[in-house]
């Protein structure tokens, strides 16, 4: 696997499909990255345990198949580290406001056929787009 | 929570980081190269969403059919599409394009140790509670 082809794409996002299911099954939670994340960092959060292992096996199940696979290790920076760091924060704080990112709300609550999931899914990849359109193109 | 369940959970999680970076998602030129519609069009997220949507959708219809077995399944209600979702949304969109980072390419970039996600997650996780203070975790 050193050449990247866009079988990674659709078997990488099969594997992140099944991996989000059995989270489910383990959960019954609907197991997005930024509320599991999100709610490791909430006080009152009853069932942290399986949060924070979740996520350590995310970190290094990423980590092994970059060791593994050239074209998984593949990493071209595109920002400066200060864009990165406020790109951050707006992360952190337009998921939690909108109750999910790209696995809570683009990937099982679309394929649940949520409205409120597929709603938010077409906001952030327009605004998203349209952001790189003015970084990329217009702005600098 | 017994131990057997945790490694269960550790099994689901580096399948979904394996899935991250088998997929390419964890390059932010890659997820760049997607959202820069007007530049040389990346489609491999368009797969990677495909992929999991795919899956994910075909999987939960088939576990409810076992809804009997006392799976203890998430609801596929649709929560009110009210204004904090259409904001947030818009605002991580917005971070998601600056950066090229979602929370899951993040924080799979920890490990590498990544001068990109020692940067962003810790920001991430600082908007986060932000979010939480003013608007609850209950979203």
């Amino acid at each position: 696997m050193h050449h990247y082809t866009l079988w990674h794409a659709l078997i990488g996002g099969i594997l992140i499909g099944l991996a989000s299911l059995l989270a489910t099954v383990l959960s019954g939670k609907i197991p997005g990255i930024s509320g599991v994340f999100g709610r490791l960092l909430v006080t009152a959060t009853p069932d942290k345990p399986w949060r924070a292992v979740f996520l350590f096996g995310l970190t290094g199940g990423a980590a092994l198949s970059f060791a593994l696979w050239q074209s998984a290790a593949l990493f071209r920076p595109m920002r400066p580290i200060v864009v990165m760091a406020t790109a951050g924060l707006l992360v952190g704080f337009g998921t939690r406001l909108g109750g999910g990112c790209t696995s809570g709300h683009g990937v099982c609550g679309v394929g649940m056929g949520a409205k409120d999931s597929i709603t938010a899914t077409l906001i952030f990849m327009v605004t998203a787009m349209v952001t790189v359109f003015i970084y990329n193109r217009v702005a600098l | 929570m017994k131990a057997g369940k945790l490694v269960l959970f550790f099994v689901a999680g580096g399948l979904f980081g394996t899935g991250l970076a088998v997929s390419g998602m964890t390059d932010p030129a890659r997820v760049i190269g997607f959202l820069d519609v007007f530049g040389a069009w990346d489609p491999a997220l368009l797969f990677v969403m495909a992929g999991a949507v795919g899956v994910y959708g075909l999987g939960m219809l088939i576990l409810r059919r076992f809804q009997s077995r006392n799976l203890d399944l998430p609801s596929a209600a649709s929560a009110p599409i009210d204004r904090p979702l259409v904001i947030g949304a818009a605002i991580f969109g917005i971070g998601w394009g600056l950066g090229g980072f979602c929370p899951g390419p993040a924080l799979a970039n920890l490990g590498a140790l990544r001068i990109e996600a020692l940067l962003f997650v810790p920001a991430m996780a600082i908007g986060m509670v932000l979010a939480q203070r003013f608007f609850g975790a209950d979203r």
